[in-house]
């Protein structure tokens, strides 16, 4: 298979990586004989049998914590988590256990385990189903974050992720499931941290990760074909560790930058990036740098608001030709 | 500490006839306003997940219907069925449902946030077992303000397998507060049942390690669930005394919209249960007992259809909050204006 969907790329990944190397399990809520909340391990449990695809009772700070234990005991589990709202439960085990064991036990024991988990919203999900919270763990050190936006990406990332030594917070997207594209046979991988220029352009540098990556692309040739401008289009792919180089390079060429995400702004990623070009790239700048996100509510359900909420397509494109202009 | 507690039919009318005809109503009202939310999913007219409360209707009716005036609930996300046992208009349920501003949330909840406050339903949660500290909180409340209510928590057997269940379990019996766990036990979380999850299945009897008292009761029946509900509720106001309530159940339909339910239950498991049907079993105790005539039974079911139809065109017509109140209700000051 060439072209594929993002979940077939994750499934992929999955299934070779099982095969590959026997302490690799997946573990999590529904992922067996239900086949996955969102179909990703769908048909695992049979090839692979319940040792190996391991349904869990609704008990994130248990089976989180135990895919540590695991990891520290020789195995390296890759835990699903619903969604990421359901990982607020397990996040004492992520961040006191996980981020900090290598480092507080002095190197004597590593959790080489991946938590894969799906954010977003603008299906109606509400206040509780509709979170981006993958910056919250990418401003923690000891934790590796990834947020791959294209079904090839999602392969090599998830195999790199696997393979990694580290705990790896694997950010899927409910928007990006049925994504197709390029997904490339074989042994594919990712390596993380590198960021990848998904669209080139001179005028404007867009920086943004995960399903804001594939609206961006969309807006890229609007802002091209309607107003002339060229929009380079940075996808992060890695929030920690953070590609730096390739901002700055992009940010040299274009003078004008956006940051795109579909979380809340304040402490967000942009923000992250804004400060990051302010202290490295201030020279290059011709404009401020400009960051667009979700409005900052709890998600609401009904239509109008959560339209109203979203870092729509619209929104962007008005926030690029502001970011390019340099007005406000 | 532990007991069964099962109705027998020769008691005599636990409630006025009345009531009895009301309980009845009441469940048909959730079994038709649930049927209705389907096809309105299907016009798109609601949207993101609708978990219904079909085949629980007596577990739901039951004990709420058991509440006092001054009690409280809080639920999961499986919360259209409460709101409107609670007496909350099937208009503003459906309005909620819809995103509208009639909605019993101003449509900025949708299926799983319910709430009427004012009848005291302090709202469905979308956290497995997240509400169950709320419970106890709000039990606390009533406790340090001298007030004379209860507290009603209704959650699933899933949820039993979350730190909160427990850790919720033991404060409310440590601070010997006013509240009653409903566990719908309904067998199934998702696509997982309750032998797949817990290691012991029999769930009322996690209560042994809080030292709480725990009862077992027949969810297809809805007058067990009544008394056992209302007993309970009285032993909290009085006595101060939490306790764990499993009514054994189960939900005809899929988990969601999403899922259709079969794909890890035999339709002969289906079947079963639907034979002990909550409002077919009622409706024949009120023909036996209450001498309850065919036509009454149409006449009630005709005025539910009466509420459907009113309920729909109510959330018709109110109007889609304005996108200038996105950031409405965020703090105090700006509910205020
Ligand atoms: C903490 C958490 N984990 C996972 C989910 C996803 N989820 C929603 S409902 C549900 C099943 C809950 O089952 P149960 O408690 O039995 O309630 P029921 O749906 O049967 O009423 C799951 C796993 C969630 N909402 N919250
Ligand atoms: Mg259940």
């Amino acid at each position: 298979m060439t072209e594929g969907t993002y979940r077939q790329a994750l499934q992929q990944a999955l299934r070779e990586e099982l095969t590959r190397d026997e302490r690799v399990f997946l573990m999590g809520e529904e992922i067996g004989v239900f086949g996955g909340s969102y179909k990703i391990t769908d048909g695992l449990v049979h090839e692979f049998g319940e040792k190996r695809v391991r349904d869990t009772p609704i008990s994130e700070e248990g089976f989180v914590g135990a895919g540590i234990g695991a990891a520290m005991g020789g195995l390296r589990p890759v835990v699903e988590v619903m969604t990421i709202n359901f990982i607020l439960i397990a996040m004492d085990q992520i961040i006191n256990n996980a981020a900090k064991i290598r480092y507080m036990l002095g190197g004597s024991v590593g959790v080489p385990m991946v938590i894969r988990s799906p954010g977003g919203a603008g299906v109606g999900l509400t206040a509780q189903h509709s979170q981006s919270l993958e910056v919250w763990f990418a401003g923690t050190p000891g934790l590796i974050v990834v947020a791959p936006s294209t079904p090839a990406d999602a392969k090599g990332l998830l195999k790199a992720s696997i393979r990694n030594d580290d705990p790896v917070l694997f950010y899927e997207h409910l928007m990006l499931y049925n994504e197709k594209g390029h997904v490339p046979e074989g042994d594919y991988v990712v390596p993380i941290g590198k960021a990848d220029v998904k669209h080139p352009g001179s005028d404007l540098t867009i920086v943004t990760h995960s399903y804001m990556t594939q609206r961006c692309l969309r807006v890229a040739g609007q802002l091209e074909r309607e107003h002339g401008i060229s929009a380079e289009i940075i996808d992060l792919r890695s929030l920690r560790p953070l590609d730096f180089e390739t901002i700055a390079t992009s940010v040299k060429k274009t003078n004008h930058v956006l940051c795109v995400e579909e979380g809340w702004v304040s402490y967000g990623v942009g923000a992250e990036i804004a400060a990051r070009i302010g202290d490295e790239c201030f020279d290059w700048l011709d404009a401020p740098v400009k960051r667009i996100g979700g409005a900052e509510v709890p998600m609401p359900y009904s239509k109008p608001l959560e339209n109203a909420a979203m870092p729509s397509a619209e929104r962007i494109l008005e926030a690029a030709i502001k970011a390019r202009r340099g007005t406000r | 500490m532990v007991e069964q507690s099962a109705r027998t039919t020769e008691q005599p009318l636990p409630l006025p006839r009345s009531d009895l005809l009301h309980l009845l109503e009441r469940m048909l009202l959730i079994r038709r306003f649930e049927e209705k939310t389907m096809e309105m999913l299907a016009l798109n007219r609601i949207r993101g997940y609708c978990h219904w409360n079909i085949g629980e209707e007596a577990s739901v009716v039951g004990s709420v219907a058991a509440m006092g005036q001054g009690d409280r609930l809080v639920t999961s996300y499986r919360d259209h069925g409460f709101a409107i046992a609670r007496g909350t208009p099937a208009g503003a349920v459906m309005a909620e449902l819809f995103g509208k501003e009639g909605g019993c949330a101003g449509g900025r909840g949708g299926s799983m946030h319910m709430v009427d406050v004012p009848r005291g339903f302090f709202g469905g949660y979308g956290i497995v077992g997240g509400h169950l500290p709320l419970a106890t909180g709000l039990a606390l409340a009533a406790d340090y303000l001298g007030e004379d209510r209860a507290v009603v928590c209704a959650f699933g057997d899933g949820a039993t397998n979350i730190g909160a269940f427990h850790e919720s379990l033991n404060l409310s019996k440590l601070w010997n507060l006013p509240v009653v766990w409903l566990l719908t036990n309904n067998q199934y979380g998702m696509g997982t049942s309750v032998r797949r999850a817990s290691a012991e299945s029999e769930l009322y009897k996690r209560a042994c390690a809080y030292n709480m008292h725990a009862e077992q009761v027949d969810g297809m029946d809805v007058l067990s669930v009544y008394e056992a509900t209302h007993r309970l509720l009285l032993r909290a106001r009085k006595q101060h005394e939490p306790a764990l309530l499993e009514t054994l159940t189960y939900r005809y339909p899929g988990h969601s919209y999403a899922d259709p339910g079969r794909s890890y239950r035999t339709k002969e498991e289906i079947d079963r249960w639907k034979q002990r049907d909550p409002i077919r079993l009622f409706q024949h105790y009120l023909e036996e007992y209450t001498s309850l005539e065919q036509s009454e039974f149409d006449a009630i079911e005709k005025h539910v259809d009466q509420i459907i139809e009113e309920a729909v065109s109510f959330a018709e017509e109110s109007p889609f909050p304005s996108p200038d109140s996105l950031f409405q209700h965020l703090y105090a000051e700006e509910s205020k204006s």
